[in-house]
């Protein structure tokens, strides 16, 4: 109980003397993470988009192996790229390896299957709904699935949301392919497993603190900006 | 009264109507939906295809707007049905409302057929008038009632002013009150020269909406005569049953 | 949809730009183990070796085991690790050269100060592991292949115990870092073997105290080796030689001399030319 108490305080003291570490920690982590997140909603939405609309031989086991991967261990995706990046690995001239570019592939790999399963499913329940009144009054495909991406886009954003969780929370990935290194690959999740490896359980427990503090108010914007935008009913 | 509407103007001569289904079958599987149907329909009053539940009448009106491909048989339209397949609509049953307001809904149509913005504000203006939803123009499409959104896809549906409207069972989910309103707003689009076709279930709208009938039983045509005929003296002995009220579902 | 790609845009320049701009630094990087990072060593002397040299160093903190196959692939240019045995067969396989034996501390053994085992004060680390051993008292392995792991297991090989046929009653295998191990230990109130640099600056010891050391055995001997340039032609070879002579020269060597914790120098420099494996 009483580290909780302390880590608040401490929480609280680093967030109003805007510490410089912190602060620098803290954006190296939403740089990472919503830049993994942008990537993986192109990726994610269009493959989600494609697999909902389109049927072909294979599609099902295609769905099958993308919602799996919504599983996949972050430490699996860690040792995956790390191999790949590695000096004696296929990319390893590309020099990627222990920098914040690696953790942004690593991220991706994660997030894109999560946003790709529930974009897929969200967009395929609309288009069962939708698909012959569209084309019925005049859509193209093209539009019809811009249409789509418009008429669900409160479900598809809580995707991303999902996604953005899981990118800004996850920490084996990011160690093993950023190397935890002080003021380049340091992020918060690799600070707060440092610190508690130093056995500084309540300045850990801040950071965690700050952390969803963040994750709050990323989530707070986006869920303004629905309120913000959605016709009334009276 | 509609040469204001001919918002994309095809070639003068160039007309749908008639048009003519030509031994249409459709089939699915082992089962014949729809059974070797052949019928025209020319410009001039609302048709009605009256059946009971069950009988195609979704299905005939679905393979006419160009939904579905019949089996066998054909659809001919008297101009090239490609270049002129927005100058015919259809209102299904439950028609799917987009998640935005109701001039936002209309204006949708308008957007994918690229009609010009300054056309685009007149026109929505006037639909909405017509249809009486100018008041509710800002309101959710999703949260207005039954009566209210039925209007709201008949408006949508006839804002490129379509020389042919289908229209599946319109009525069939509503209160008297609101029965009543949608059928005075479909004598007012059949009045601007838009041909009705429209599909029903209920023999006193028929008798009301009616210029010609279209008698369809278990996917068979069995009659294709003027209102006022048909109802004096229905020829099939299926017909004779249905006006006397004996065969109803 | 397309705000989406055009954030991306914006988020990937950044990001380019502020790594490009790092890239322009000289920096190496180093693999070292989690007990010179928990203590803290590294944000105390790289900052001095920088101003000295210039060169920046990225720390990849890991256990000695990992820290031999990331320079054994290439992906760092100089090591700092504490496993003597491992350290002579990288060498010899022609993975690293140039291994400079620059500090040392010592291991020693922490448990509950309740010491079911009897072990405080005693200085034969063999007689402390049969103590333990004999009690079927428990004892945490960092079970992780780092330096400390493998001095554990060539001390129970003095003690003549089959420790790890016992793994999963009182002799439990982490697979976790010092720090992580720790933490266990004070959660569990079991007996581990710490190196003393980790011990001092760590902050969450509940129960547990220092209860043996001063075994010679116990020595800890940490040594730098350059990653084979001709193996590695990437290797920025030049940089991370220049760090090496800092750190071996007499104002490294002092610097490491004067970290100081709780009253304790945590590293005390032994550099020697002598002892240099070419």
């Amino acid at each position: 109980m009483k580290e909780l108490v302390d880590a608040a305080q401490m929480a609280w003291q680093l967030v109003t003397q805007s510490d410089a570490t912190l602060i620098e920690t803290v954006s190296l982590s939403l740089k990472v993470s919503l830049l993994a997140v942008a990537c993986a909603t192109v990726v994610g939405l269009s493959l989600g988009a494609l697999l909902a609309v389109t049927r072909f031989r294979g599609r099902k086991l295609i769905i099958v192996t993308v919602n799996a991967l919504m599983g996949l261990p972050p430490v699996v995706v860690g040792l995956f790229v790390y191999l790949m990046l590695s000096r004696a690995g296929p990319l390893g001239n590309w020099g990627l390896l222990f920098t914040p570019s690696a953790m942004v592939i690593a991220q991706v790999i994660l997030v894109t299957p999560i946003i790709c399963a529930l974009s897929r499913q969200t967009l395929e329940d609309l288009w069962v709904e939708y698909a012959e009144q569209l084309r019925s009054l005049g859509a193209d495909p093209g539009q019809a699935l811009r249409t789509l991406l418009w008429e669900g886009r409160y479900s598809l954003l809580t995707a991303i949301l999902a996604g953005f969780g899981r990118a800004i929370a996850e920490v084996g990935a990011v160690l093993i392919v950023g190397g935890n290194i002080a003021h380049v690959t340091r992020v918060m999740t690799t600070t707060i497993a440092m610190e508690t490896s130093r056995g500084n359980l309540a300045l850990a427990l801040a950071l965690g603190f700050i952390l969803i503090l963040i994750a709050m108010l990323v989530n707070c914007a986006v869920f303004s900006l629905r309120e913000f935008r959605t016709p009334r009913a009276a | 009264m509609r040469p204001e509407m001919l918002l994309i103007t095809p070639s003068a001569s160039e007309t749908l109507l008639p048009l003519t289904c030509v031994e249409v079958e459709y089939r699915v599987g082992e089962i014949l939906l729809l059974d070797k149907i052949s019928f025209t329909l020319q410009p001039g009053g609302p048709s009605v295809v009256l059946g009971a539940n069950g009988a195609g009448k979704t299905l005939l009106l679905r393979v006419c707007h160009g939904l579905l491909p019949p089996t066998a048989g054909r659809v001919q339209w008297g101009g090239n049905f490609h270049e002129l397949k927005r100058r015919q609509a259809m209102v299904f049953q439950r028609p799917v409302l987009l998640q935005r307001s109701v001039a936002e809904n209309i204006d949708y149509v308008l957007a994918i057929h690229q009609v010009p913005s300054a056309q685009r504000v007149k026109r929505l203006r006037s639909v909405l008038e017509l249809t009486g939803l100018s008041g509710l123009a800002g309101r959710a499409a999703r949260v207005l009632s039954g009566g209210e959104q039925q209007r709201l896809a008949l408006a949508r549906a006839w804002v490129l002013a379509p020389e042919v409207l289908f229209l599946d069972e319109p009525t069939a989910n509503l209160d008297p009150a609101a029965t009543r309103a949608v059928e005075q707003l479909i004598t007012d689009i059949a009045a601007t020269g838009t041909k009705i076709v429209l599909s029903t279930h209920d023999l006193p709208q028929a008798q009301r909406l009616a210029a010609e009938i279209l008698f369809l039983h278990r996917g068979r045509l069995l009659e294709h005569t003027p209102a006022a005929t048909f109802f004096a003296r229905p020829q099939s002995p299926a017909a004779n049953a249905f006006v006397r009220g004996e065969l109803w579902w | 949809m397309r705000n989406c790609l055009f954030l991306a845009l914006v988020l990937l320049g950044t990001l380019a730009m502020t790594e490009s701009a790092r890239a322009e630094d000289s920096f190496i990087t180093l693999a070292s183990t989690t007990s010179t990072q928990a203590s803290g060593f590294f944000e105390y002397f790289l900052p001095l070796a920088q101003a000295s040299t210039g060169i920046a160093v990225r720390v990849i903190a890991v256990g000695t085991g990992q820290a031999l196959k990331i320079a054994e692939k290439g992906d760092a240019d100089l090591l700092l690790v504490h496993d003597k045995p491992g350290e002579m067969k990288f060498v010899n396989a022609g993975f690293g050269i140039d291994r400079r034996e620059v500090m040392f501390n010592d291991f020693v053994f922490v448990g509950p100060n309740t010491d079911p085992a009897g072990i405080r004060g005693n200085s034969d680390a063999a007689a402390v592991l049969k103590a333990i051993g004999n009690q079927r008292a428990p004892f945490l392995s960092r079970a992780d292949d780092s330096g400390t792991h493998r001095a554990e297991l060539r001390l129970w090989d003095a003690a003549g115990i089959d420790a790890r046929a016992a793994s999963g009653t009182w002799y439990k295998e982490l697979g976790a870092g010092m720090g992580a191990t720790l933490n266990t230990a004070a959660a569990l109130n079991s007996y581990t073997l710490t190196d003393r640099a980790t011990w001092l600056t760590f902050q969450n010891r509940g129960e547990l105290e220092l209860l043996a050391e001063g075994d010679p055995r116990l020595f800890n001997q940490y040594s730098l080796i350059l990653v084979n340039p001709r193996r590695h032609p990437h290797i920025k070879a030049a940089a991370a030689r220049k760090f090496m002579e800092y750190m071996t020269s007499a104002a490294g060597q002092a610097a490491i001399g004067r970290y100081v914790v709780a009253n304790t120098v945590l590293f005390t420099p032994n550099y020697q030319p002598e002892n240099v494996t070419r």
